[in-house]
């Protein structure tokens, strides 16, 4: 299958700029607001994400979750979890804006929502992602968003700090 | 299709990465305040016990609860099983009950390999005989990889295992799980708690090994319900050439993992008060149980491809 880059690495670094920027503006501040990462393709953009915020304006805390075990497609495919979940903080009465690369059914999102809900219960939960395909199977929408990108059902969209990609 | 873990050979060195590394995640969610997570709903876990155990069986149970999976417990001593009916009977019976995976203990070589031919569930095998308990070995693992932080392998890293070879299916499960991470395995044993045939590096001379260095000693329990003939003159004596007493404990260097699958023989095996031993990681064994049998079970079970299900679903991003 043929390979189009969508966005370049300067696309992607301003795209993560002005989320960071949204994110800020949205919660008038960081007043409790701390950023989860969803194992895997979304650590690298928590962390970029966090990095600048604290760039302009002061650092929160970050996490990351995995949420394979409240997948709810186990047993239908091979499940694994890809890494252990980091949450050094309290989140009980914190804004958590959670963080994944592609944002596609919607299950992942509903998966990791799920497992949040076993570590405390945050103010309330917002989601970022870097690249929304479209095609949701669940009543779950982003509130911060690198590109809308169309695509279709079969195609794959790799989405690194090098760019985003779809095959 | 279903995935059973019946020894450590079939479960292959990459298996055993595999587990020990979803161990990680599991032993997150046992640090949680709510250590449960709904990964197995709807699946049944059947404990069919035909030997004692208070640690195996609990820790099995233990682990599937938290994975939200359903329990039963098959009680030998009040079954059918006295009434004569064969083991097949009884293993066909419960799985037309619904039956995920069968967790089995059997005083027999070879039960776990039978009933996994008779049933489409998944099988682990708890324990058969003197053969294999394949859990112990994988918690042993996993115990000396957090202690000693080498999530890489165990290369060039020195094991000792003493006492009852002959009988211990921990033994050999918790010998090859060390293999298959790179370790060096010896036995030390006298000649009569060896097996007929050994494949080990083997010495009975306990002192010479510590003398050399270990980084693991893992006592076993002297199994005197399974001493029919007279292989040691007396356990005085054994404790004197091969147990840990005061006198070898001191020599012992303060790194060193002490380890014991339990339950222990105070004043046999391990004839020094534990909280003397700043190595022992015995307590952290029955810990990591619970940890390594969540992960086991998550791996028949979620690699369990649903029968009625042929839905077609897109690869979730």
């Amino acid at each position: 299958m043929s390979e189009k880059r969508v966005l370049t690495p300067d696309d992607v670094r301003r795209a993560t700029t002005r989320m960071a920027h949204e994110i800020i503006e949205r919660n008038q501040g960081l007043d409790g607001v701390v950023l989860i990462g969803i194992q895997t393709g979304g650590v690298w953009l928590a962390d970029a994400l966090g990095s600048e915020i604290a760039r302009i304006e002061a650092s929160v805390p970050i996490g990351s979750i995995d949420a394979s075990l409240y997948r709810d497609d186990i047993g239908l495919r091979p499940v694994s979890p890809a890494a252990v979940s980091e949450i050094g903080f309290d989140v009980d009465g914190s804004t958590i804006v959670l963080v994944d690369d592609v944002l596609f059914t919607g299950r992942t999102v509903r998966a990791a929502l799920d497992a949040l809900g076993d570590y405390g219960r945050p103010r309330a939960v917002q989601l970022a992602v870097m690249v929304d395909r479209g095609h949701r199977e669940l009543p779950i929408r982003p509130d911060f968003v690198g590109k809308n990108l169309p695509t279709s059902n079969d195609e794959d969209v790799s989405v690194t700090s090098d760019g985003v990609v779809i095959s | 299709m279903s995935r059973s873990l019946l020894s450590i050979t079939e479960l292959g060195a990459e298996g055993v990465q595999r587990i020990l590394d979803l161990a990680d995640t599991m032993a997150e969610v046992n640090r949680r305040p709510n250590p449960k997570v709904p990964a197995l709903r709807g699946k049944t876990v059947c404990s069919v016990f035909f030997e004692d155990s208070t640690r195996t069986r609990l820790s099995f149970e233990t682990a599937a609860k938290r994975l939200s999976a359903d329990t039963m417990t098959f009680a030998v001593s009040q079954s059918s099983l006295n009434k004569g009916e064969s083991l097949r009977d009884t293993i066909e019976t419960i799985a037309a009950m619904g039956v995920d995976a069968f967790v089995i203990r059997h005083k027999s070589t070879g039960a776990p390999w039978l009933v996994d031919d008779w049933t489409t569930a998944a099988v682990v095998n708890a324990g058969d005989g003197w053969h294999a308990h394949p859990t112990q070995g994988l918690l042993d693992a996993y115990t000396v990889r957090t202690a000693l932080n080498r999530p890489g392998g165990f290369d060039g890293m020195r094991v000792a295992i003493v006492g009852d070879i002959k009988h211990s299916r921990v033994a050999r499960s918790t010998t090859a799980a060390f293999k298959a991470l790179g370790a060096d395995v010896t036995w030390v044993a006298p000649r009569t708690l060896l097996p007929p045939t050994v494949h080990e590096h083997c010495v009975d001379d306990l002192d010479a090994v510590l003398a050399d260095g270990v980084d693991v000693l893992y006592m076993l329990r002297m199994q005197n319900e399974r001493m029919t003939e007279a292989l040691v003159p007396n356990l005085r004596e054994y404790t004197t050439r091969f147990g840990l007493t005061p006198a070898r404990a001191a020599r012992l260097a303060p790194q060193t993992l002490v380890m014991h699958p339990g339950p222990i023989n105070r004043g046999v095996e391990i004839a020094v008060d534990l909280a003397e031993l700043p190595g022992a990681v015995i307590t952290q064994q029955v810990t990591n149980g619970i940890a390594i049998r969540m992960a086991v079970l998550f791996d028949c079970l979620a690699a369990n491809q649903d029968p009625t299900s042929d839905l077609e679903r897109p690869e979730l991003s």
